[in-house]
């Protein structure tokens, strides 16, 4: 516009006016929303530094190795911990067959067609249900027994590590499901032809070809549903498992609590000493959640690069 | 088809275990729906339809002075909804704009990892900094001590808002990721700006996405329990101020767990008919927006 005026070798290709404004706009723009996906992350870390200062002081071998108390200097993790160990290793040895095999029934051996349609969207609309939903669920059918025209189906077990750990396998179920079946998606068609064309048996090409390629995508997803579990309250306290626990745990048929349980319980507590107590369980916690996600985050890396 | 090329003796009972694996889902969806709907139906036997829908005060837990009007609980989770939404919307599509359209693959490679570790964080934890450090450090000192309750509607919802940040943003990045090269290059091509062909380009363009994104959010925070049920306070209340104290849906129904209801009281149905309330609300926004994201799927693929 005002190049029809000047000389030519003051010819400038900066632009002015409105364009000018437009594109320092678009420039600025780029740094206000960088800000955008550190906001929450920053949130979190001041929270958790905030948690460090008041928990640290009282994390300690005493702390992690004490039943929980009325006094809460005396009080510790001992029960909650033995707790939580329990409840996970039965939850995966629940429901990560049970994940795997409908991944595997889903991708491999499903007849195409509405059955299975339905099947697909059940399992994404399960994923969304609130696990408070799926407490409700296990209080009236595993922990108080569920029976239909006074023939039991499902026998009460009471607010035990198994109607617990039942609980949970049903609540991680879909998204493990989920994260299982995108993993078999991922072996190439040519391993699946070619085991078949060598002679092998479905089930031979699932066990030696498929399931293997497709390992280190179930191990993500599965890491990640046991994470969900060790931080899940509510399903828990839905059940009833809200009880003060001051034994080891033997058998899955016992009485239970949880870390993040005893974290709600300390919480809950007026007095600031408990409120100590509950910021070192939630090390403790934030802890163990973030090594599993650390360890998903890797082996996803990993398997990647391949 | 699989019974044909079936070798070994073994084989028929693996491909049995495999169809009742299948089936679990749908058996877990099955029965979830009836206990849901019979204990409600027993609720209803003793409450009217007109007294949970018509009232509006929610008096539960108290003998004698029973009201079970649901629209206190209901705006309750209303104004969680609504506040967390006002704090996590700004953030996550702008988390969203900036990973789709302005990181570099390598920065948006690091940031996406970070910002997931919020999705992954216990909500009992969130529970605990919306009590103790954002209500008693933040909100008190900012609104000063007799404006703000120790329990309050906002402090749950600043904590909720970081909790689905993670769900806004990812879910809106594919939506964003997924808008054709051809549509941004042509706006290049006339002259347009970055921030233009983000903001007047793909963010319509993905709008559908966006919603299902926000959708999804909106039914994790009326299902979240613990944040609530902790931060945001046990008294039902009519309202959508941030700085009340008032009961969601979720926070009955742990109130009513805690306390123990004995099995067959008008208290322990009640703790159904509000989870089939929830459950309704929940899974009708889910249908929604994995209908919207099947849709919008398909018109671009």
């Amino acid at each position: 516009m005002s190049s029809v005026t000047a000389p030519p070798e003051q010819i400038s290709l900066r632009a002015q006016g409105s364009v000018a404004r437009r594109q320092a706009l678009s420039r600025a723009s780029r740094y206000l929303l960088f800000v955008a996906p550190l906001v929450g992350v920053g949130v979190l870390v001041i929270l958790m530094i905030n948690t460090l200062r008041t928990g640290l002081p009282v994390l300690d071998w005493q702390f992690l190795t004490s039943y929980p108390s009325r006094l809460p200097e005396q009080a510790g993790l001992r029960s909650s911990l033995i707790g939580t160990a329990f409840v996970l290793v039965t939850t995966i040895i629940l429901s990560i067959p049970v994940a795997i095999g409908s991944a595997v029934f889903l991708e491999e051996f499903a007849p195409r067609g509405r059955f299975t349609n339905l099947v697909r969207l059940n399992i994404a609309n399960l994923a969304g249900v609130p696990s408070i939903i799926y407490g409700i669920l296990g209080l009236t059918v595993f922990v108080r027994g569920f029976e239909i025209q006074g023939v039991t189906v499902f026998p009460a077990l009471g607010t035990t590590i198994l109607a617990g750990s039942l609980t949970l396998a049903l609540m991680i179920l879909p998204m493990t499901i989920i994260a299982a079946v995108e993993a078999i998606r991922q072996v190439p068609p040519s391993i699946r032809d070619g085991s078949l064309a060598l002679g092998a048996t479905r089930l031979q090409t699932i066990r030696y070809h498929i399931l293997p390629g497709a390992q280190p995508g179930i191990m993500t997803g599965t890491i990640l549903a046991i994470s969900r579990a060790a931080g899940e309250t509510a399903a828990l306290i839905m059940i009833g498992a809200f009880a003060f626990i001051a034994f080891d745990n033997k058998s899955v048929n016992d009485d239970f609590t949880t870390v993040p349980i005893q974290i709600y319980n300390w919480t809950t507590r007026p007095q600031t000493a408990f409120q100590q107590n509950a910021a070192a369980g939630i090390i403790v916690l934030m802890v163990m959640v973030l090594t599993l996600n650390l360890i998903a985050v890797l082996i996803r890396e990993r398997y990647r690069r391949k | 088809m699989s019974s044909g090329t079936l070798k070994r003796p073994g084989e028929f009972a693996v491909i049995t275990f495999l169809w009742i694996c299948g089936a679990v889902s749908l058996i877990t969806t099955v029965l979830i729906i009836v206990i849901l709907f019979t204990e409600t139906i027993d609720f209803f036997r003793e409450v009217s339809l007109g007294a949970f829908f018509l009232e509006t005060q929610w008096q539960a837990l108290i003998p004698g002075t029973e009201s079970f009007g649901v629209w206190e609980l209901v705006a309750g989770t209303a104004n969680v909804v609504l506040w967390s939404m006002v704090f996590a919307l700004p953030f996550g599509l702008g988390a969203a704009i900036y990973l789709s359209e302005y990181a570099h693959p390598r920065t948006r490679s690091i940031l996406k990892p970070i910002l997931e570790v919020l999705a992954a964080v216990p909500t009992v934890v969130y529970a605990f900094f919306a009590l103790t450090v954002v209500t008693e450090q933040v909100l008190r000192p900012l609104f000063g001590d007799e404006n703000v309750p120790i329990f309050n509607s906002l402090s749950a919802s600043l904590m909720l808002a970081v909790m689905v940040l993670p769900t806004i943003a990812s879910v809106s990045e594919d939506a964003m990721s997924n808008v054709p090269r051809e549509l941004r290059e042509g706006a290049y091509g006339l002259g347009a700006t970055r921030l233009e062909v983000a903001f007047k380009v793909v963010f319509p363009a993905a709008l559908s996405g966006i919603i299902a994104a926000v959708l999804l959010a909106i039914a994790r925070v009326i299902g979240e329990t613990m944040i609530v049920a902790v931060a945001a306070g046990s008294t039902p209340n009519l309202t959508l101020l941030p700085l009340e104290s008032i009961q969601t849906m979720t926070g009955y129904m742990l109130q009513v767990a805690l306390g123990d209801a004995a099995r067959g009281t008008i208290n322990y149905t009640s703790l159904f008919a509000v989870a089939s309330t929830l459950f309704v609300f929940t899974f009708t926004i889910n249908v929604i927006a994995s209908f919207i994201v099947s849709r919008f799927r398909e018109a671009y693929e």
